[in-house]
């Protein structure tokens, strides 16, 4: 099979507007006899359901949460970009989609991208409409700051919490369509698998986590808007329930799994204080507009530190490194996320960490509040130091603070055509479940963005365009698929509570997370991974044999709904590892050792891996296919990323 | 540090449920609350016994999944989530008492686990603008005094916990409903629907159960992030003002 991004043909400002003219419409009067699925109720999923549903489509929306305001869109933090140009600054949609583009590594298609900068110009609009309390200047317009290193200002933002706001936005809409009777709702409920009928998905199965029930849902379309597989690390930015179950089982019922290998570490987050550690908290990138990243210059002075015998502020200038501004002058402490992460590990692998673990570097604001006050840098980073010292028990406007890399954002995913289908029809995927917009790195403020653009203003175009074609033929679940899989995921529960082992399935997941963290992590080898493909095959025999999942399926059973999510990560792991083996080249959040510059700098091989590496599932314990989309760019000339 | 915790048990809605006394050893001062409790479900499981069932997600203060009534106050002793909560917050031989948010709108779920769709529902009765996608005026046509936007923020910042009801003798939602309504009621947006979003709300909030307000200023003092009691105040007032004028409800 040949995966056919359905790219709409002519010039690249021209795609969008063409494509939607010439995608099939439904009937206004016909919308109301299609039912569509939406799993997941974060930006995407109630951006999309809300959107739907509005249009007169029927629409049944499912998240594990107990609320739809839960989905961990709530905690992003710096802001939303969008092409505005509000600052006269010299922004445009090309500007946007360039960079994005180049900060993806040139890993992205032109034409998604392209229709991502184009469309993040609408989303603004309608959050402000929905009454989003964006930031705003003291004459009454809207605020934008520049972030994560562009040249633009054109991240608009609320205070430190534009993901809460947005979600809040998207999840109004949804329940004002909750309301009207146009959604049903099913929070506390988990996906287990998806349908499908001649080829078509058709519905999903589902585990109704208060009882246990097992329940069959039959729409026209499914819309995974499940989020990332971040998690798959153990610790991470996400969300403790934040999982890939979805869209695991969306690929073993045979959509492509693409670029799986692409992870964004975040370079500021509060360091691991010890094996307890639950999750990692992030740190707005935003602070690296003012905060300053160093470590001691030798290793003598960083054991010093750890052991305590001296302080930080009683290193003098001249014995602190701050590596970042002496390798990259022109863009010092804002280098993008995948180069400021790298060079964090660099230096600690040196030995010149700063914490007890020596997994730490300093993120220091001395100077910042020398030069502008501690009232200005309040202001600024207020909430931001207050969590911190909430967390880690030190004031960061006293003493540095200490900042690691970690798993933030997972840029591969369920691979989608223009119209975000999967490669099974009728089966979608938005936001971050998909793979589309990134490429290899995803840039500051873009994830907002994207999922808002696919749920407002992509799907409600394209969705169409399957349904019209589909018929109005309604849709049961009596077909037997139905009653199969209910049996298979029915024999899946009663398989994890039966073998009754020894050991609790945290301690599985902290060992998977461990074995991707060392070697398909920051920086990865060929010697590495093909370890992990081995570690990761023995552990999944392991937890089969040994997990223990006490109580039963007829109630709330959290290490049931958690053994079945690291069932699910403990496959996509070795996906990982196998699609960073097959990558013989450095680009965004995939780095190679083996493949660098003199200079210690991503080095791509754009003859040779110019695609899109899409999986495909061929059975348990089997080895996955690799099918190849080439990307092709007309528009923007490749070059050597370079931030010197 | 050592600890005691004195834990609710309640196998589901039906079962009567009560305290289950728990040591704890080990414990260090870096670790979160919910941390400490994964400790113990750790524990508990090497041992077989049913884990501790409790509420979370995010872990970083903000998605309001988080519950938990600590020695007493929603949320433990600081104006925090509890998974913000530090163990550095407790000493060495503490026995800590947790109990599920109680409310006779929250029906508990199991253990520490409540059902607070309820709030869902005060929201699908109005709390949002009736916009559709699309087809709406550019952002910077309004512009909006900064001010204004500010206080507005400052409301919508609630996350949802329902820690204002379980501070409150009545179990009153009236800071989470105020939130929602003070934000919708100062921007313009919020302008065409202003007088029926009120009354639809408060309607809805009376209906699911929850107490009336009593000014005691428990919820905002409890409120991990700060809702002032004004909003209640201004909730207040656009109810009155939309009751005497308005034809809906």
């Amino acid at each position: 099979m040949i995966l056919d991004s359905k790219l709409p043909a002519g010039p690249l400002a021209e795609k969008w507007t063409k494509h939607k003219f010439t995608s099939k419409l439904v009937n206004p009067a016909n919308k109301r006899k299609y039912t569509v699925i939406v799993v997941g109720t974060g930006l995407a999923g109630a951006s999309a359901a809300a959107s739907l549903a509005e249009l007169g489509y029927n629409v049944k929306a499912f998240c594990f949460q107990d609320s739809p305001r839960r989905a961990h869109s709530i905690a992003a933090q710096g802001g939303i970009n969008a092409a505005k140009n509000y600052q006269n600054d010299g922004d445009s949609v090309y500007r946007l989609f360039y960079d994005t583009i180049k900060g993806g590594d040139y890993r992205a298609r032109e034409a998604n991208v392209y229709r991502l900068a184009e469309v993040s110009v609408n989303i603004i609009d309608q959050c402000v409409a929905q009454g989003v309390p964006f930031a705003r200047e003291y004459g009454g317009l809207l605020a934008n700051r520049s972030f994560g290193g562009a040249q633009v200002s054109r991240t608009f933002y609320a205070r430190g919490q534009t993901g809460q706001q947005l979600l809040l936005g998207a999840y109004s809409a949804l329940s004002r369509q909750v309301a009207n009777g146009k959604v049903k709702l099913f929070p506390r409920t988990e996906m287990m698998d998806v349908v499908t009928v001649d080829g078509h998905a058709r519905g999903i199965v589902t585990r109704n986590l208060i009882t246990g029930a097992i329940e069959t849902h039959a729409a026209h379309a499914v819309l995974l808007c499940t989020g990332g597989y971040g998690n798959v690390f153990f610790l991470s930015t996400n969300a403790m329930g934040s999982n890939v179950t979805a869209a695991w089982r969306a690929h073993k019922k045979g959509a492509h799994f693409a670029n799986p290998c692409y992870t964004q570490i975040h370079p500021t987050c509060i360091p691991v204080s010890g094996d307890h550690q639950s999750k990692l908290t992030l740190m707005s990138e935003s602070l690296r507009n003012d905060g300053r990243v160093w470590v001691p210059k030798t290793v003598e002075i960083a054991e010093k530190l750890r052991k305590g015998e001296i302080r930080p502020r009683d290193i003098q200038e001249e014995d602190r490194d701050y590596y970042l501004e002496r390798k990259y002058p022109s863009f010092g402490n804002l280098v993008p996320r995948d180069v400021a992460s790298r060079n964090a590990k660099y230096v600690c692998d040196e030995g010149r960490g700063v914490n007890e673990t020596g997994e730490a570097v300093f993120l220091d604001f001395r100077d910042a509040i020398n030069r502008d006050s501690e009232d200005t840098i309040r202001a600024r980073y207020g909430n931001l130091f207050d969590m911190y010292q909430q967390i880690t028990g030190e004031n960061p406007y006293q003493t540095p603070m200490k900042i690691y890399p970690a798993v933030h954002y997972t840029m591969g995913g369920l691979w989608v055509d223009y119209n975000l289908m999967t490669s099974v029809p009728g089966l979608y995927a938005l936001g971050e479940a998909n793979f589309s917009d990134h490429g290899a790195n995803r840039l500051g403020a873009s994830a907002l963005m994207q999922g808002l653009a696919d749920g407002y203003f992509v799907i409600p175009y394209t969705l169409g365009d399957y349904l019209a074609g589909l018929g109005t033929k309604p849709v049961d679940t009596n077909h037997p698929e139905f009653e199969k899989s209910v049996q298979e995921v029915k024999a899946k529960i009663s398989k994890l509570l039966g073998i009754k082992g020894t050991k609790s399935v945290d301690y599985f997941h902290k060992k998977l997370g461990k074995i991707m963290w060392n070697d398909c992590g920051m920086a990865r080898t060929a010697e590495g991974l093909t370890r992990a493909k081995g570690e990761i095959k023995a552990l999944r025999a392991e937890f089969w044999k040994d997990v223990k999942v006490l109580g039963e399926n007829e109630e709330l059973n959290q290490s049931l709904e958690k053994a079945h999510r690291v069932a699910d990560f403990l496959e996509l792991g070795e996906l990982m590892v196998d699609d960073a083996l097959n990558r013989n080249e450095s680009c965004g959040g995939h780095f190679r050792e083996e493949y660098q510059t003199p200079e210690g700098e991503a080095l791509r091989d754009d003859e040779n891996f110019a695609y899109v590496a899409a999986w495909k599932y061929q059975g348990d314990e089997q080895e996955e296919l690799l099918e190849k989309e080439p990307l092709v760019f007309e528009n923007v000339k490749l070059t050597q990323r370079s931030y010197k | 540090m050592k600890l005691t915790l004195k834990v609710w048990r309640q196998k589901n809605n039906a079962d009567k449920g009560g305290f289950v006394s728990y040591p704890l050893d080990g414990i260090s001062t870096d670790m979160s609350f919910l941390e400490m409790l994964d400790v113990l479900n750790e524990e508990l499981t090497e041992k077989g016994e049913d884990p501790v069932h409790f509420d979370h997600d995010c872990r970083e203060g903000i998605c309001g999944m988080c519950s938990l009534y600590i020695n007493g106050k929603p949320h433990g002793p600081q104006q925090t989530t509890t998974c913000q909560l530090h163990m550095r917050s407790f000493k060495d031989g503490d026995t800590i008492t947790i109990e599920p948010w109680r409310a006779a709108a929250f029906p508990v779920v199991k253990d520490l686990v409540v059902d607070r769709a309820s709030f869902d529902r005060i929201i699908q009765a109005g709390g949002y603008v009736s916009v559709n996608t699309g087809g709406v005026p550019d952002a910077n046509e309004i512009p909006i005094p900064k001010t204004i936007a500010d206080e507005a923020f400052d409301a919508a910042t609630c996350i949802g916990c329902g820690a204002c009801v379980a501070a409150c003798k009545n179990a009153s939602a009236m800071l989470f409903t105020s939130a929602k309504i003070s934000q919708l009621a100062m921007l313009p947006q919020g302008q065409v629907e202003r007088k029926e979003r009120a009354e639809k709300m408060i309607a809805q909030m009376d209906a699911e159960g929850f107490g009336a307000c009593t000014n005691t200023g428990a919820c905002s003092a409890e409120c991990p992030k700060g809702i002032s009691l004004t909003n209640i105040a201004r909730m207040n007032r656009e109810y009155f003002s939309a009751v005497l004028s308005s034809e809906n409800v």
